[in-house]
């Protein structure tokens, strides 16, 4: 019986050349999409809420409704 | 002489040696019948496992003397030796060939029916548990004081931005 002798040598090798390029763009996939798919949306978030933000307004109405220890509603 | 007094035990985890079943020699004096000695793991002992691929001794320890007078030929030439002698010669030295001992069973199935079944155990009892051990629950789990908390988040704004308070119409008063 004749079989053909086993690959004995260069078993990481080849395993590695196989398997790194694929980790590699994965993982390059894996931070663009998180780079677009959530930084990018998230900076526009806040890029919008701040535009029209006014504090002042807010803190009134914060007060008014009453959340603040150091200042009461002006009724009060 | 290092025999394993348990054996191939028809349990569901055969695949290990057996060695941790084997009885201690008080025991064994109140057999009588059985001639088992424990095993003496401080001599080499034959393993049939996948990262030992040479175990430490031949694994047919008591050769006959058709099986001596093969392994004298053995050390002849070994193109003489036909192909069933050759298997032969390979069962003195191994149990289980790679294939034999990677064999794959159906014991996940019984694992898993286990896992679930104990799950499911521990659910009754819980069940169980809520109706008669718990204390009642505090006044923080009413609907109404978590109405007032939900408002109160509101009002204070809680993550205005991408979170809780920005799913909220402060325009409109309602939920987006």
């Amino acid at each position: 019986m004749s079989l053909q002798k086993p690959l004995m040598r260069g078993l990481l090798a080849k395993r590695l050349r196989f398997h790194v390029p694929i980790a590699f763009a994965l993982s390059l996939l894996a931070a663009v999409g998180w780079k677009y798919g959530v930084t990018e949306p998230r900076k526009q978030a806040y890029a919008d809420f701040y535009k029209y933000y006014d504090a002042t307004k807010e803190f009134t109405s914060m007060r008014e409704a009453g959340v603040f220890e150091s200042v009461r509603p002006t009724g009060e | 002489m290092l025999r394993l007094t348990a054996g191939r035990v028809g349990s569901l985890v055969a695949r290990r040696a057996t060695v941790a079943l084997t009885t201690s020699s008080a025991r064994m004096a109140s057999h009588g019948h059985e001639v088992s000695e424990a095993v003496d793991m401080s001599k080499p002992m034959y393993w049939d496992r996948r990262e030992i691929p040479l175990p430490d001794k031949r694994y047919k320890d008591i050769l006959t003397p058709a099986d001596k007078s093969l392994k004298e030929k053995e050390k002849g030439p070994w193109g003489q030796l036909s192909n069933e002698e050759k298997l032969a010669l390979y069962r003195f030295s191994f149990c289980q060939t790679y294939p034999e001992m990677n064999q794959s069973s159906s014991e996940w199935k019984t694992v898993v029916a286990g896992v679930l079944y104990c799950i499911g155990l521990t659910g009754l009892v819980i069940i169980w548990q809520t109706a008669y051990v718990s204390p009642p629950a505090p006044r923080t789990f009413d609907a109404e004081w978590q109405a007032k908390q939900v408002k109160r988040m509101l009002d204070m704004r809680v993550s205005p931005i991408e979170g809780f308070a920005a799913q909220w119409d402060y325009e409109k008063g309602q939920w987006k």
